[in-house]
């Protein structure tokens, strides 16, 4: 379970989150939805530690991530986080780039770590490409050997942000396949996404964000359908 | 006007010399790269440090290995340390005079290498759980590695042809040592000097081809 209570977060004097209150248990999807700077990465950056917070707490399975106690690495196993830009590792290949964390921060023998790795690769639809390196990949094939990577530590959540914005409009549609066949696999996670059609889809319950608040979240039959705050419809209506 | 007449055969006579001197030229163009190697790292960590004592001097050191002339480095080397009562063998003070600019510009050419690496790469390194150390040791220095390599194969070209000024502080078992010790006993300048630029420049050649072939088999990508 991971339980955000009252998270503040601020760049210089600008504050970027304003309180944000939000458990997502196992198993469900959440959606992120939301305008540019509202906040929405940074609170994924936050759950996983990479972001210091002002104040409140991000408790991940009882794990205080931001207590100074907290081991962070150990942590980041059981959190996968995936981005807009995939950050495919240029110098190794497609295999190599799944394997190396497993060997490295498990320590698993390469053997254990090439099968994990290749069966994730497989799970995504990357069988073919194993010993290609990235640079001679699709930007949806990046980025499902990105989500693979991150799978191959076995985390408990998975963390998305807007996977599918810095892609082509013809490769968004492998890349949220993925994404849908892991949340129908029972994967908990939260997607940050510009996808509405995806988000009604996938999610039990949809967040929409505003200059740093949480201004609502629904089930996304009510949250489309029957928008309680004013800001959620403006934003609706100016995506639709 | 042109009376001038051509003696190869003594120049050729001289090449088992001048090649033995050849290898002494190698041998102080490595070292002074494997000393310069070590002591750009430690510079480039002490730029790094955050320290500023230690980035002053790697700073300044940075500075005056770029932007003095390499003879001068070398001269002081010799010169300008034995007024302090630190004599160095012409050997010495050669090698540590090209180690100290190549350092010099080893150290530049990795912090352009470090920057040239976007921060993301070890973010997402770290967000698989890796610490800082192991993202910068597979994930960021591979990489590194890859940028800084053909700027520092230019510095082991120029490391060679720098050890041709130790002539200036009394090196007489390199190359050019060798060549200059030939042409005082014969007045065959030309001869001695031509040759001993074609071994310079098929030595220089053959670093950079053996560099252009290390770097086809180790950065594939
Ligand atoms: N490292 C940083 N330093 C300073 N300001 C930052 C930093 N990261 C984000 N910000 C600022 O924080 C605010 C929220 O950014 P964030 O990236 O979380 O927004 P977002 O909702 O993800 O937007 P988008 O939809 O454009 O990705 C923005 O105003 C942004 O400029
Ligand atoms: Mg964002």
């Amino acid at each position: 379970m991971i339980e955000i209570e009252n998270v503040h977060k601020s760049f210089g004097s600008l504050e970027v989150l304003k309180g944000i209150d939000l458990t997502v248990r196992k198993g469900e999807v959440v959606t992120v939805i939301g305008g540019s700077g509202s906040g929405k990465s940074t609170l994924l950056t936050c759950i996983n530690g990479l972001e210091t917070i002002a104040s409140g707490r991000v408790v991940i399975d009882g794990t205080d991530v931001h207590a100074k106690s907290t081991d962070l690495n150990k942590l980041r196993q059981k959190v996968g986080i995936v981005f807009q830009q995939w950050n495919a590792f240029p110098h190794l290949t497609v295999l190599e780039n799944v394997m190396l964390a497993p060997r490295k921060v498990l320590g698993l023998p390469k053997e254990k770590a090439e099968e994990i790795a290749v069966k994730q690769l497989t799970h995504v639809g990357l069988a073919e490409k194993l010993s290609v390196y990235p640079s001679r990949m699709s930007g949806g094939q990046q980025q499902r050997m990105a989500i693979a990577r991150a799978l191959a530590m076995s985390p408990t959540y998975m963390l998305f942000d807007e996977v599918t914005s810095a892609l082509d409009p013809m490769l968004v549609g492998e890349v949220l396949d993925t994404l849908r066949m892991l949340a129908s696999e029972g994967m908990t996670m939260i997607c940050v996404t510009h996808e509405m059609k995806f988000a009604r889809e996938v999610s039990d319950r949809v967040a929409f964000f505003h200059q740093g608040i949480m201004a609502e979240i629904a089930p996304p039959e009510q949250l489309f359908d029957a928008p309680q705050h004013t800001e959620t419809k403006k934003f609706l209506a100016a995506t639709h | 006007m042109f009376s001038y007449t051509f003696h190869w055969n003594q120049a050729f006579r001289a090449l088992p010399q001048m090649l033995d001197g050849a290898l002494v030229t190698l041998e102080i163009a490595l070292l002074s790269m494997a000393i310069g190697l070590a002591l750009a790292i430690a510079l480039t960590v002490f730029r790094l440090s955050g320290n500023r004592v230690l980035s002053g001097v790697a700073t300044a050191w940075v500075e005056v290995a770029r932007n003095t002339p390499a003879l001068f480095q070398i001269y002081m080397a010799h010169f300008g340390l034995g007024n302090f009562g630190i004599h160095l063998s012409p050997f010495t003070a050669l090698l540590a005079g090209i180690a100290f600019n190549n350092a010099g510009y080893l150290a530049e050419n990795f912090r352009g290498a470090l920057k040239a690496i976007p921060e993301t790469q070890a973010r997402a390194g770290r967000s698989l759980g890796m610490s800082s150390l192991q993202a910068f040791r597979y994930i960021v220095l591979p990489q590194m590695l890859r940028v800084a390599f053909l700027p520092a194969t230019n510095q082991m070209v120029w490391a060679i042809l720098m050890t041709s000024l130790g002539v200036t502080v009394g090196m007489s078992s390199d190359l050019a040592g060798v060549t200059q010790e030939l042409n005082a006993r014969s007045f065959r300048t030309f001869e001695f000097f031509a040759l001993a630029a074609v071994i310079y420049y098929l030595i220089a050649k053959a670093v950079t081809l053996a560099a252009r072939l290390l770097a086809a088999r180790m950065f594939r990508y």
